[in-house]
């Protein structure tokens, strides 16, 4: 006893997790897991895409069944068996990938998810006092598929909060957040540890951990690998436990003369009427991207990005030739091949059914994309495919991006996720095309292959290519982009010059602040 | 006046079989299940309703036997679609098409029989007033289930909360498995209800309509039944509105023919078809509110992963 008790026991452990393992098929998702959280902390769960968090916690919320392992609730052994088992419990989730139903009001969500029988319009009237109470403002009379994805997070925690939870897990709340929100959000974090809850944190934001979790758990391969006190932690040594080796960082030599530099991809009055009833209208959007500069496009998810990006890229043609240019000639009323064939290359946001068919091979895949722009390498007399050609080519961007793979061409999706983003990425950057557009290079790329596809579109920009990346992560866009410009509810401002732009600036402007705003609100601030 | 009244009648007895089924096809879409087999489900209703009915003489329990034969057979489809998670499309299909040659073969010994018929409601003095006495008190039983039905989907589905919940499991499926609610169990049951529905639509033509068995006497009803859910875009009482004009312009035309009108035959018998779909679409304008009403998750399979 005295001073042999680790911090751990000084206080209760609410839930207890003992050799959780789920496997599917020949993957072990999470092998053997161990995890104490103890009442009244903020704890942390680290670990890089398919580190195996995701699963761990539907396994502790009763959505996946465990293969084996215990958990523990206050001391007693249970089995989640279902969502509703969590929910008794008092385990509270807020999901990554919304469940939300869009075509439902606020109020008729947070109803669905209460298993009391009470009418809507008390379950609204509580949400509603509930809500100003956190300092969430929300109206629960509104349609979830009018709401921005800020809005619909608080739908998600407030839904959680009127369960009275004892153990809230949030599942990377903040990727989908402005760094204003963010700070709202721990805020409301803070406030619920101080009333004697539990939280369990998942995220790859180190940062963020480190201001507000007490305990971190790290993931790697489905594997704890450590456990620590994030305070006492760098970022490098906790990137370092996830990612199992050193990361390195990304180098961005200075953009030099690119005043005068050609513009090679100009965006004149952009405007496009919304598709369906829940997209975003783009509103007279203008841009230019010179020969030698990468510019970044920030902004919260669905404001606009998905629709700017199948506007430039040619997935939908305007009306007005001349509202997309390459190279400096019109280029609205050409089709994907067409741009492709003026020197542009495209990276969409999907990359399973969009960027790669799934069932084709890697070489097959490449061929789809690049049988117009690449006909003399790849089609030979009568139309023929060179397979040959094409395999080789396929292997050259392999090795070219480090991509790993248990067959010499597999089919795309048999590539984790991270994998076949870089092989993409490759295919598009082997042809050198002079304007590269890519829409969230690195979503669910592991830290090291990110860092690998950063560094690459840094170096075709100062070979002398313009490069449009739009990301959702604002440290990627700090570390690759000469200049920011943030999308809000489809309009795009001015782009920032990256000595000049902060996290604050951007975060304004992406939580809709008018562009000569944002300077002004700071000074009050 | 007596003319008027019987054309009137014509048209709530050509309505009510469509309006039936197409109110059950309405639940089932709401959950988010595409069922093509409706045409099958009816005639197996039909036959078996008229069996039912034929051999035992009592036109109720021909009634129920067509509820029941539309359910049974609506739970091959399910068992098919939600267990074994088959495509809705191809499976709907095939329903319909079994559903037509098994019922010609039950009904072989049936052809030519005489059948029984559901009597007209008949209260004493208020049936017999002129006019309202017959369209409102002297209709036929499944009349006056087929308007009941409708507005109770319309309450079960917008006033309830199991309404409710049925309504989220159409919009995601995957987000309603992550709250916990039993997708599949709610979709058993809608599969069920709507067989159960396109049953007694089928049992309304054996029984009422013409009480008789004549193979593929449903005649693609299930078909129009279809179209008019997605016509109505998902909304009850346009559901009803689209029966209704389409049994009106159906009966009209039939009259119109036998007038001897100058106009080609085929224009007419395809006028039903057209002035539905021209009305359904113009009240669908509010591209918005139909988008809110479109089940989202409509035909995809959902495999839970545990």
């Amino acid at each position: 006893m005295g001073g042999t008790v680790s911090a751990n026991h000084d206080r209760a452990n609410l839930l207890e997790v003992r050799g959780l393992t789920k496997i599917f098929g020949t993957l072990t998702a999470c092998d053997h897991i161990d995890l104490n959280i103890a009442k009244g902390e903020i704890h942390a769960l680290l670990g890089e895409n398919g580190a195996g968090k995701s699963t761990l916690v539907k396994m502790l919320f009763g959505s996946l069944e465990p293969n084996s392992g215990e958990i523990f609730w206050d001391g007693k052994p249970v089995k989640i068996t279902s969502p509703g088992v969590a929910k008794k419990l008092g385990i509270g989730m807020v999901f990554q990938h919304f469940s939300l139903f869009e075509a439902l009001t606020a109020a008729e969500n947070i109803a669905l998810s209460l298993n009391d029988g009470s009418p809507i319009g008390s379950i609204a009237a509580k949400a509603r006092a509930l809500s100003y109470s956190y300092g969430l403002p929300l109206d629960p009379d509104s349609l979830v598929g009018d709401l921005s994805v800020g809005e619909r997070q608080r739908i998600e925690i407030i839904r959680c909060l009127l369960q009275t939870p004892q153990l809230i897990i949030l599942d990377e709340p903040t990727s989908v957040l402005t760094p204003q929100e963010a700070d709202k959000l721990f805020e409301t974090l803070e406030r619920l540890r101080s009333e004697g809850k539990s939280i369990l944190y998942i995220s790859h934001r180190l940062e963020e951990v480190k201001r507000i979790c007490d305990r971190a758990t790290v993931l790697r391969h489905g594997k704890v690998v450590g456990h620590c006190n994030p305070r006492q932690e760098t970022a490098a040594s906790l990137a370092r436990m996830m990612v199992g080796s050193e990361v390195k960082a990304v180098v961005r030599a200075p953009a030099e003369g690119i005043e005068t530099a050609p513009a090679l991809l100009q965006i004149r009055s952009l405007s496009r009427k919304p598709a369906t009833p829940f997209a975003i209208p783009l509103k007279n959007i203008n841009l230019t991207v010179r020969a030698g500069e990468v510019i970044g496009i920030a902004g919260v998810a669905g404001n606009g990005q998905g629709e700017f990006f199948e506007s430039v890229s040619g997935e939908v043609l305007q009306q007005d030739a001349g509202s997309v240019r390459i190279r400096g000639k019109d280029a609205g009323g050409l089709s994907i091949t067409g741009r492709r064939l003026m020197g542009a290359a495209f990276v969409p946001e999907e990359r399973l059914g969009h960027g790669a068919a799934p069932r084709m091979k890697l070489s097959e895949n490449l061929l789809l994309s690049r049988h117009a722009t690449d006909g003399k390498a790849f089609v030979g007399s009568g139309g023929m495919v060179k397979n040959g050609a094409v395999y080789s080519a396929a292997q050259r961007i392999i090795t070219a991006m480090d991509v790993r793979k248990s067959a010499p061409d597999p089919e795309a999706a048999a590539l984790s996720g991270g994998n076949l983003q870089k092989f993409i990425v490759g295919r598009e950057l082997d042809r050198k095309p002079s304007v590269m557009v890519v829409n969230q290079p690195t979503w669910g790329v592991d830290a090291g292959a990110a860092a690998h596809i950063r560094q690459a579109l840094i170096e075709l920009a100062r070979s002398g290519s313009a490069v449009l990346v739009i990301s959702q992560d604002l440290d990627e866009l700090f570390e690759l982009s000469d200049a920011i410009a943030v999308m809000h509810n489809g309009e795009l401002s001015v782009p920032l010059p990256i000595a000049e732009a902060t996290f604050e600036k951007i975060g304004l402007l992406m939580g809709g602040a008018e562009p000569g705003h944002a300077e002004h609100s700071l000074e009050v601030a | 006046m007596d003319i008027a009244v019987n054309i009137l009648l014509t048209i709530a007895t050509a309505a009510t079989p469509l309006l039936i089924a197409a109110i059950g096809e309405l639940v089932v879409e709401r959950s988010g299940v595409l069922n093509l087999g409706v045409e099958g489900m009816m005639i197996m209703g039909a036959v078996g309703g008229f069996g039912a009915g034929y051999l035992t003489g009592s036109p109720w329990i021909g009634l129920l036997a067509a509820i029941i034969a539309g359910a049974l057979f609506s739970l091959l489809f399910a068992v098919m679609t939600l267990s074994l998670a088959t495509n809705q499309v191809a499976t709907g299909l095939s329903l319909t098409l079994l559903g037509l040659g098994l019922s010609g073969m039950i009904g072989t010994s049936f052809v030519g029989q005489p059948g029984v018929r559901l009597p007209n409601l008949d209260i004493p003095g208020i049936s017999s007033i002129p006019v309202v006495g017959r369209l409102i008190f002297g209709q036929d039983p499944v009349f006056y289930i087929s308007i009941a039905l409708t507005a109770a989907v319309m309450w079960f589905l917008f006033k309830t909360r199991t309404g409710l919940t049925l309504r989220s499991i159409g919009d995601s499926h995957t987000s309603a498995h992550a709250l916990g609610i039993k997708v599949i169990r709610y979709r058993y049951l809608s599969v069920i209800f709507g067989g159960a529905c396109a049953g007694l639509a089928g049992g309304h033509l054996s029984l009422v309509y013409t009480p008789q068995w004549v193979e593929n006497m449903s005649a693609g009803r299930g078909w129009i039944a279809l179209a008019l859910v997605v016509f109505a875009s998902w909304r009850p009482w346009r559901v009803l509105a689209g029966a209704y004009i389409f049994g009106a312009v159906w009966i009209g035309q039939l009259h119109a023919q036998a007038f001897g009108i100058p106009v080609p035959s085929q224009f007419l018998s395809s006028l039903p078809y057209l002035a539905t779909v021209v009305v359904l679409v113009l009240i669908s304008r509010n591209k918005r509110l139909t988008m809110m009403n479109t089940p989202a998750s409509l035909g995809q399979p959902f495999v839970p992963d545990r």
